[in-house]
């Protein structure tokens, strides 16, 4: 069965359009249910003691006076707790070299960052194991800090982990053509150098788990603000020793997670070992310190780049050397080592050249650990590529649309291998640049940026052109051996009313999920959207999936949900020509009743072929299948990753004074593939922007030297409020992708990807006039005024 | 915390409404707002983002001003009236700004939305139609990781257009 998607009158044509979330009723009620709103009977709490050095020895924890405290009813330390919970080594097979050490969930003998977890103390209330937790007394040695990513692995830095001979944790270097002879003989070499901003996900909920062990039963049941239940149940089996099947993880609202929420926190293990030692339920909430010191934060990077181009404005070469800091140990188990290895893969991106170097070094630093985050690595490469391509253009005297122009891969070069040996199905730069231009009125722009300059105003105009990594295969984390789902599943069910249940793998965090498989399951069966209830979230009810991450639930979860909703309609049409003495061929189902498939007559509503089939049955034929429920998997073949293309352009004005940047307006063209609902589509793509310009403007973590962290507090770390962003216009080009009947590739990470690029671009476009450039993220006024030379 | 004998009272006796019901409780005097609706009342609609006053997650009403529920102390409330999201739902007074807020899509994840709702009650209160730079900074308070806000404004937007005109409250 397949779907024309290329009639928009087709019946129950639910795909591509607007349908309301079933779940935002809910949330608006203030009736959502995180986790910190669940209670249990005799559940405790559990505070953590947490290093105040960036690395030290730990000579003696005396817990006595805490112990003392009424209401605290245990206490844990590193050593107590490691009988309970093994500790990981976070490495991937695929990424050669990877090396880290094995983590606790609580320190054993030494620290290794600032906010560390130490001791946990368990009570009755969060705030007795927090006065518990103040009384426990911790006599650490400090030992010499690392920080500064650059002179990490000279002979004179110390080793924050001896054993592993060196502060380095991966490197690699990919090589295509001959680059040294081409900048050597190139018509124009251009350089830069660019720093990312250490930053962080700021959920509004921060990350919580409560687990709840019961030992009559051997059960372990963890609700958990997560992405990846299936992930985490495997992973919670293993270090707790645990059979899987007795491990079920359980993920309700969540408040947000942009990635932070997909990885193993040592304090969540923790919780889960103590609710299986003491055999009561336990929670953790972490509260907005622990939050800023222990969420992972990501994009530290420092990278040396240079393009080279000819005469005409044509990419000749590009030359990256990226360097990263990812904290003392790479984050379990999707491993430190992807955002670099990211930035390998996607510099040079959207562009048909030849020659490309690029080498990522990822080192150990006593800072808070980092890992993926909202576009990994997407925002790196475009803000590399991108601002080289504006530079260039300006060596040349070009303007930066055209020398996009003439170095986008073509429209119909597709299928295409990128110099990264990244390959390309299909997509629509050049359609996509078209469409940008003409929602945005460049060339109005321009003339309005060029009168106001007369005024002594400057404005900027930026554009980036991206690509994003979406619809993950098992390439991206299953070779390396982490049980990492890239399959994902959908059980699709009718009850006797006629109304259907749908059961997903992959999960609700508010970008509108459930909704989409919604309307998927809806058309695919053929009843009205509001008789789908959608389940996910559940390890014991759902099939066995991959959850949220790399933009893969519409792509692998609706797609697994088409056919799931597919093959039940076949059933519910085997039943109905039986019931009709009609041929299956023959029929459809419209708007939730059995129709004539050539006129569209209703011949009998599905609430009557659910009172057949559940009660009376008998009167069916013997042997007549009857199987109302219906699963399917996908997965992806053809290509390791969808590729997915956009182009972004920021409007801004700097105020040359006090290098403030007002943003003035916003504007993205993205190519997902088929838009499934393009509110939603539109809302993923103008959060993810916002969320690229904090780190492009606002959001960067301020450690010392001796590895404290400032600014961990809402007060000091600075994210994009309401009145500082801009307005956003969103455009879509749809190249489905083949690999699917749906045609949908991800969009949730489009906007992180290429605004920063756009941000920094604009800021640049503005004040060339004047000749300072920024290429160091966040841009504060500080740094902009030190481009402009007056501070 | 223990309840022996000391110079000064640990719990103190408070009668309040909540939502139009009367509640009397004995608290902690180091019991925050939001803990005391979260914990003792069972009322979870308001949140805790970041229990040091910027993050707005907790904002709720207290004798008809907003107020952040983590920056203020249940012992503060005798005689008080608090309203949460749960209340107003309850009396319709959100119902149109909630029906706007679904239909444009103006919350993600959820976790703003209950005391974005009171943000934007707030500004529409004080009638006529505020301009988005207004409707921007009034709601620049409350955090919103996931929206970028837009969406927000223009529910906002909407529900003020309405009221101006006059409109039927459509929930
Ligand atoms: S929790 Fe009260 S302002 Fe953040
Ligand atoms: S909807 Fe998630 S923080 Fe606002």
């Amino acid at each position: 069965m397949t779907i024309n998607f290329g009639n928009p009158d087709r019946p129950n044509s639910y795909i591509g359009r607007t349908v309301p979330r079933p779940n935002a009723r809910r949330l608006v009620e203030g009736r959502g249910r995180y986790v910190d709103d669940i209670v249990l009977p005799r559940m405790l709490h559990v505070a953590f003691v947490r290093s105040p050095h960036a690395h030290a020895r730990i000579l003696s924890v005396d817990t006595q006076e805490a112990a003392a405290v009424r209401g605290v009813r245990r206490i844990f330390t590193g050593t107590e707790l490691a009988e309970h919970c093994t500790p990981w080594v976070a490495v991937l097979a695929h990424l050669k070299g990877l090396k880290s050490a094995p983590q606790h969930a609580l320190a054993v003998d030494r620290v290794t960052w600032t906010g560390e977890a130490v001791v946990a103390v368990v009570a009755d209330s969060r705030a007795a194991a927090e006065d518990g937790a103040a009384l426990v007394e911790v006599e650490y040695d400090p030992l010499p800090v690392v920080t500064d990513i650059r002179t990490a692995l000279d002979a004179a830095t110390p080793l924050i982990h001896p054993d592993l001979g060196d502060n380095l944790t991966f490197r690699r270097l990919h090589e295509q053509g001959e680059v040294d002879t081409v900048f050597a003989e190139a018509h124009t070499v251009v350089e830069a150098s660019f720093k990312t901003g250490r930053h962080t996900g700021v959920c509004l909920e921060p990350r919580s788990i409560l687990a709840d062990y019961n030992p009559a039963e051997g059960q372990m049941t963890v609700h958990h603000s997560t992405q990846a239940p299936h992930m985490m149940q495997s992973i919670i089996a293993r270090h707790l020793d645990l059979p899987e099947g007795k491990v079920r993880v359980i993920c309700g609202d969540v408040g947000g997670s942009y990635g932070i929420k997909v990885h193993v926190y040592p304090d969540e293990m923790a919780t889960a070992a103590i609710a299986k030692a003491m055999g009561r339920p336990v929670k953790f909430i972490a509260d907005r310190i622990e939050s800023f010191t222990t969420d992972i934060h990501a994009r530290d990077h420092e990278i040396d780049a240079r393009i080279a181009i000819d005469g005409e404005g044509k990419i000749l070469a590009i030359d990256v050397d990226d360097w990263t800091g990812i904290g003392p140990y790479s984050v379990y188990p999707r491993t430190s080592a992807i955002e670099g290895n990211q930035v390998v893969n996607l510099c040079g991106g959207p562009y048909d050249f030849a020659a490309y170097r690029a080498r990522t070094t990822v080192v150990l630093q006593n800072k808070t650990p980092t890992c993926q985050y909202r576009a990994v690595g997407h925002p790196i490469a475009a803000a590399i590529t991108e601002g080289l391509v504006d530079f260039a253009a300006e060596a040349l005297g070009m303007d930066p649309v055209e020398i996009r122009r003439r170095n986008l891969i073509k429209d119909d070069a597709y299928p295409y291998t990128s110099p990264a040996n990244m390959r390309f199905e299909g997509l629509s730069h050049h359609a996509s640049l078209a469409k940008l231009l003409e929602l945005m009125d460049y060339d109005g722009l321009r003339a309005e940026q060029a009168a106001l300059r007369e005024k002594g105003i400057y404005r900027g105009i930026g554009i980036a052109s991206f690509i994003e990594l979406t619809n993950p295969s098992p390439f991206m984390y299953g070779i390396g051996g982490a049980r990492i789902s890239a399959q994902d599943g959908c059980t699709v069910r009718m009850d006797p009313d006629g109304s259907v249940v749908a059961m997903s793998g992959v999960t609700e965090q508010g970008q509108g999920t459930e909704a989409m498989l919604a309307q998927v399951v809806a058309e695919a069966v053929g009843v009205p959207v509001g008789r789908v209830k959608v389940i996910t979230g559940d390890t014991q009810t759902t099939p066995y999936g991959g959850g949220t991450w790399a933009s893969r639930g519409a792509g692998i979860g609706g797609e697994a949900a088409l056919q799931a909703g597919l093959a039940l309609k076949e059933s519910i049409l085997t039943v109905a020509a039986s019931m009709l003495q009609a041929s299956a061929e023959g029929l459809d189902i419209v708007d939730g009743a059995v129709a004539d498939k050539a006129t569209g007559e209703a011949r009998m509503p599905l609430e009557e072929l659910g009172r057949i089939v559940y009660f009376r049955g008998d009167t069916l034929p013997k042997g007549l299948p009857r199987e109302l429920v219906q699963t399917r998997h996908f997965i992806t073949s053809d290509y390791p990753f969808a590729f997915t293309n956009g182009v972004q352009a920021s409007y801004l004005e700097v105020d040359t004074e006090t290098g403030f940047v007002k943003l003035l307006k916003h504007w993205c063209v993205e190519d997902c593939g088929r838009v499934i609902n393009p509110q939603l589509v539109d809302e993923q793509i103008r959060g993810g922007i916002v969320q690229g310009i904090g780190g492009a403007l606002y959001e960067e973590c301020h450690y010392d030297e001796d590895g404290q962290l400032l600014n961990a507090n809402m007060a000091d770390y600075l994210v994009p409020m309401a009145a500082e962003m801009p307005d956003m216009v969103i455009g879509h080009v749809e190249t489905p992708t083949k690999e699917s009947v749906l045609g949908a590739k991800g969009a949730g990470e489009a906007g992180t990807a290429g605004a920063p690029a756009a941000v920094m671009n604009a800021i640049n476009d503005a004040l060339r006039p004047l000749g300072g450039r920024v290429t160091e993220m966040p841009f504060t006024p500080a740094r902009i005024l030190a481009a402009l030379g007056t501070v | 915390m223990s309840d022996t004998a000391q110079s000064f009272p640990t719990r103190v006796d408070i009668s309040l409404t909540v939502n139009g019901e009367p509640v009397d409780a004995r608290v902690d005097v180091s019991r925050h707002l939001v803990d005391f609706l979260r914990l003792d009342l069972g009322l979870t609609g308001a949140h805790a983002g970041c229990e040091h006053g910027v993050c707005g997650a907790c904002t709720l009403q207290v004798d008809g001003e907003i107020v952040r529920g983590c920056l203020m102390l249940a012992a503060q409330l005798d005689g008080a009236e608090v309203w949460t999201v749960e209340g107003l739902t309850e009396t319709g007074a959100l119902a149109d700004l909630q029906a706007a807020f679904v239909e444009r899509n103006a919350l993600q994840c959820g976790f703003c939305t209950p005391g974005m709702l009171f943000a934007a009650a707030d500004i529409l209160a004080q009638g006529g139609q505020p301009s988005r730079v207004a409707i921007r900074e009034h709601i620049s308070g409350n955090y919103c990781r996931c929206t970028g806000y837009e969406a927000v404004v223009d529910a906002i937007e909407t529900v003020a257009g309405a009221r101006a005109r006059g409109e039927e409250v459509s929930a």
